[in-house]
């Protein structure tokens, strides 16, 4: 029996399918979430995919963050419950404030799409467990609006407490302060990542199968019971 | 508009833009967002108090923007 | 007041202004004649549209014919000319329908909303077939990469395609950047797009069933592009700038990707007898050919038109080409479900009218009948020209001027020659433009650019495939019409069958200048009768595809542009052919023979020139090198394929090395002259990498078909040493002439476009 890995669709969302199959690859069963139902159908993970939900209108991930599902999003994670945001995904769980910080425009003004190298810099969160410490990965990142902020305090903080769970190497894409591509909450179950593991999990179709990872953790997390 | 310390590299673009256009000793632009809201009937304390509530919670991000709202009555607006 | 037919009918001596809008003298007659009294001012409108050029084809159809009279015999083709896209069986039971349409003069007043709305139209005409859009593809063309005015206009069309597209969530999956003088003031950006679905989900735009209900969903009506269509692409900018500033169409992607889901619920669900799109000519369009397709009658009430705009008058409304608009026709059992599909993707849906046997297409405003006409005079009974076309005066010394007369390069120069060719921005690397668009998303995108051709997944379990690829050399074209457009359908086919799969089909998109021009309308005469001879002779059918003209600045007609798209499949998509060379050892033959052909060149253009005859075109021999290419690919016998084309052989080796990162020796045939070996773009050419296990079985299959297959070189990443660099330096080693390492390469051709436009 496999893991429960609900997928949420808001208006707008574009790699919930994609979301699906790395899950799938993984091992795990993807579950179809619906923005407007206050219902997560017993899954046992999250993930809020990437797209452009509500057209990036207002801000990007604004008005999902309000959508019904959401409130029942949210009090899973408080419970633990294993949430990964992936770029509009990301940007949904800083406006819940689930996450501290926030993502605004590339410093370019550019929409990016580039297979970018990272380092894996925590592997006890639900999501990066299955990483070797300091593991290098490559995975596509394609955003207009990926530039990761937060106040000096805030970030302090993150470094102080591992709580950035991977770093942008060799070119930092959009200007992300510290060179963050995505972090985690307190307890290390919510993580927020802005480049996409998704597309990476078929030689065939993306730049390696390092992808995988990020979803296979979640089940090593949920079946291991190694939970925190 | 976001808050001075976030980098805004929208409005930085503009100053370029002014700058090569014509208009010399521009030191700062910084570009935000109008929001122009018409409501039906009266503005009382409560819906005044909601509209707050909504200015800092969904309508700006308080991590790095700040908001003022200012009430344009009736017989002035609409010009 | 309201024009009704009431009062046409009694007032028939009233002046219209059917100039202004479009129409001559004549035509404004004909209409007369069909309605037997004068169109009311809302039926003028409707006519002025849908006769404009843009909508009818009134120059071009009766060269376009031949497109079905010579179409070749195939079983694949399922949907042909005349619908909204066509449509391709490409087995399982898989259908892929795909077109390329232009959006050109909005481009120019409005870079990055006319090039947005461009990718608008073409989703929503694969949409409309009943497929779900699977990737998107823009061949752009721009004037001379430094000119100010490219700089203003290039950059809003990238961010306008990527804006729109990546927010539809579709993949670019390849395209063009060409620059050329004459699109200065007249840039050219082509969209296409391609969708897949069963062969039981294909939707016809048609109104069939008396009594069904006309439904318009999607976004509200405004005041978007009115007279957008018959004003904007009928005329011509002359030297001051566009006469009239018409109001451009602005396009909401997020509105797209909700008529996306919501029209492929409700295909999926049954509940649709017919559907269109709405794009150049608004209501207007999608009503009249609706109505024409179908039962032959219709009845709309345009009050019931949900508007953006409450100050729309009706003329305004039937005109407007507010973005993101669908109209279905649905049973009037169904229409209670249609409408909940909408509400879940919160889009707008209002009934506005019903099918009638009337054989007239009626519409009422509150009440009062505005129109009454026969649909087919409007949709489809346009006027058809027969425009004067003669070949130029200056042909013959064009193509008598030939390259020969130019100073070649000696050897000790030809490093030199290949740098500068590597740098020109026609040449030079892309990715200033292609990183701005999203290739990942859907997760199917097997090829894109720099491949030869964009393929993608259609088919999870079988890896069943398509691939894409658009191509046209308008300098060749220019030099000969007929010839340029076989060559453009070579080069596309020839790209496609690189990668692996098989070509079965043709969209194409003929950007030309103005019509009323003698000698432009012998290029295009020219140009469609090459390439319905071309499709004829290769097997694959033109499917649909769409003209533009006008595209000149005063007497200045762009280079005749017939840019020609072929459609692929391949079995199994793991089996492709990238451009990626493998592991050291393995062996580089290029197939094809190479002649001393440099008219038309990039060499020829980097010198100033364009003068004499296009390369030589062999369709029967294109068909071969394609197979040999396809099978070599299917059986395994290829690591890598590249086609030849611009820049000749020379630039093709240093693409395939920049994207292996690998470096190889390569050596010179000595029966031929280095320079023409080196840079001589003759057709009919790829280069292809085989495994030495392979080497024997490939060049025995070679060799059976006729196909020269020359090995010249061998991938090895140790070369660096040898030239005097350290170990591990990447070179290319050409010949005894000159090595260069991969690193200034790439720094050259990756410098140029940024450099320009950042």
């Amino acid at each position: 029996m496999s893991a429960r890995i609900g997928i949420v669709s808001f208006p707008g969302s574009l790699d919930d399918a994609d979301a699906a199959r790395a899950v799938r690859i993984a091992g795990g069963e993807p579950v179809a979430l619906w923005h407007g139902d206050d219902d997560l159908k017993k899954v046992d993970a999250v993930v809020l995919p990437g797209g452009f939900s509500y057209g990036d209108y207002l801000r990007c991930g604004a008005i999902a963050r309000f959508a019904p599902v959401m409130t029942k999003v949210v009090e899973a994670a408080n419970g633990g419950m294993p949430v990964l945001g992936i770029c509009n995904g990301f940007q949904i769980l800083c406006e819940t404030h689930l996450l501290p910080g926030a993502l605004t425009r590339n410093d370019h003004l550019h929409f990016i799409c580039r297979d970018q190298k990272l380092r894996i810099e925590n592997t006890l969160s639900d999501w990066t467990r299955d990483f070797a410490p300091g593991q290098e990965i490559v995975i596509p990142l394609k955003n207009g609006e990926g530039g990761y902020v937060a106040d000096e305090a805030t970030l302090d903080r993150l470094e102080a407490e591992g709580r950035v769970i991977a770093r942008y190497l060799d070119v930092n894409p959009n200007g992300s302060y510290r060179d963050i591509a995505g972090i985690c909450n307190e307890r290390g179950n919510v993580v927020g990542l802005m480049p996409h593991p998704e597309h990476a999990v078929e030689d065939l179709t993306g730049p390696s199968t390092d992808g995988v990872f990020f979803f296979a953790s979640a089940l090593t997390s949920l079946l291991s019971g190694a939970r925190r | 508009m976001l808050k001075p310390e976030i980098l805004d590299p929208q409005g930085r673009a503009v100053q370029g833009a002014l700058g090569r256009l014509g208009l010399s000793g521009v030191t700062d632009v910084r570009q935000g967002k109008q929001f122009v809201i018409d409501i039906d009937g009266e503005l009382d304390d409560a819906r005044r108090a909601k509209l707050e509530e909504l200015a800092s919670e969904l309508l700006s991000n308080p991590v790095i923007e700040d908001y003022r709202m200012s009430v344009v009555a009736d017989d002035e607006a609409g010009a | 007041m309201i024009d009704t037919v009431e009062r046409a009918e009694q007032t028939p001596e009233v002046e219209q202004p059917f100039g202004e809008l479009g129409l001559k003298p004549d035509e404004y007659q004909r209409i007369r004649d069909i309605l037997e009294r004068r169109p009311t001012s809302s039926e003028l409108a409707m006519y002025s549209v849908m006769w404009s050029e843009h909508c009818s084809y009134k120059s071009s159809k009766v060269h376009l014919r031949q497109f079905g009279e010579k179409k070749p015999e195939t079983d694949a083709l399922l949907v042909g000319i005349g619908e909204n896209a066509g449509v391709v069986d490409i087995g399982d039971g898989w259908a892929v329908t795909f077109k390329v349409e232009s959006h050109n003069h909005p481009s120019y007043v409005e870079p990055y909303q006319g090039a947005a709305t461009g990718v608008g139209g073409i989703v929503r005409d694969i949409l409309s077939m009943g497929a779900r859009p699977m990737a998107v593809m823009d061949p752009l063309r721009f004037g001379p990469a430094d000119a100010e005015d490219t700089k203003r206009v290039l950059p809003g069309v990238v961010a306008g395609i990527g804006g729109y597209g990546n927010c539809l969530g579709l993949p670019n999956i390849g395209g063009e950047i060409v620059f050329d003088d004459s699109y200065l003031g007249n840039p050219l950006v082509n969209a296409l797009c391609v969708g897949a679905m069963k062969h039981e989900d294909i939707h016809l735009a048609s109104a069939k069933g008396v009594g069904n209900l006309v439904v318009l969903y999607g976004a509200r009506t405004g005041g978007d592009g009115i007279g957008g269509v018959s004003v904007l692409a009928s005329e011509t900018f002359d030297e001051e700038g566009p006469a009239k500033r018409p109001s451009v169409q602005v396009g909401d992607p997020f509105m797209e990707k909700l008529l996306i889901e919501s029209t492929l619920e409700v295909l999926k669900s049954g509940l649709v007898e017919g559907i269109q799109d709405l794009g150049g000519a608004g209501i207007s369009c999608a009503t009249s050919e609706l109505a024409s397709n179908g039962e032959g009658g219709m009845h709309v009430w345009l009050d019931r038109v949900l508007l953006r705009d409450p100050t729309l008058s009706p003329e305004e409304i039937l005109m407007s080409e507010s973005q993101e608009r669908m109209c279905a026709i649905v049973q009037p059992k169904n229409i209670d479900a249609f409408m909940e599909h909408c509400k879940k993707w919160d889009v707008e849906a209002v009934v506005i009218g019903e099918v009638t046997d009337s054989g007239r297409l009626t519409i009422d405003w509150h009440d009062e009948r505005i129109v009454d006409v026969p649909p087919r005079t409007v949709a489809h009974e346009g006027p058809v020209y027969e425009r004067p076309f003669h070949r130029p005066a200056w042909q013959d010394s064009l193509q008598a001027d030939s390259p020969d007369r130019l100073q070649r390069p000696v050897p000790q120069e030809f490093e030199q020659t290949l740098l500068q060719l590597v740098a020109s921005p026609n040449l030079a690397g892309k990715s200033w433009v292609t990183d701005q668009y999203d290739r990942y998303v859907l997760g199917n995108t097997v090829l894109a650019q720099p491949e030869d051709s964009g393929m993608v997944r259609i088919d999870e379990v079988t890896g069943r495939g398509v691939a894409i690829s658009t191509d046209c050399n308008g300098r060749f074209a220019k030099l000969d019409p007929y010839t340029g457009a076989k060559l453009a359908l070579a080069e596309s086919y020839r790209n496609v069958c690189a990668t692996g799969a098989i070509p079965l089909a043709v969209t194409n998109c003929l950007n030309f200048g103005s019509p009323e021009d003698p000698e432009v309308m012998w290029q295009f005469a020219e140009a469609v009768r090459g390439l319905a001879d071309g499709c004829q002779e290769l097997g694959t059918p033109v499917t649909g595809g769409n003209v533009s003209f006008y595209n000149q600045t005063g007497e200045t007609a762009i280079l005749p542009t017939p840019v020609v798209g072929v459609l692929g499949v391949i079995d199994d998509v793991n089996r492709r052919t990238p451009m990626k060379w493998g592991p050291d050892g393995e062996l580089i033959y290029l197939l094809g023979d190479t002649r001393d052909e440099f008219s038309g060149s990039e060499w020829a253009h980097l010198n100033g020139h364009l003068g004499g005859l296009p390369p030589q075109v062999d369709l029967q021999r294109e068909r071969i090198l394609g197979e040999i290419l396809v099978a070599g690919s299917r059986d395994g016998m290829l690591t890598a394929a590249h086609d030849v084309s611009d820049g000749g052989f020379a630039m093709t080796i240093v693409e395939m090395a920049l994207r292996s990162g690998v470096g190889a020796r390569l050596w010179l045939p000595d029966d031929i002259d280095p320079f023409v070996q080196l840079f001589a773009e003759s057709a009919g050419r790829a280069v292809v990498v085989v495994p030495r296990t392979e080497e024997l079985r490939f060049s025995e299959m070679c060799g059976a078909r006729g196909i020269s297959a020359h090995r010249v070189g061998v991938v090895d990443s140790a070369l660096g040493p040898d030239a005097g660099y350290p170990e591990g330096t990447q070179v290319l080693q050409f010949g005894e002439y000159f090595t260069i390492t991969l690193d200034e390469l790439r720094e050259v051709h990756e410098q140029t476009l940024p450099a320009l436009f950042s």
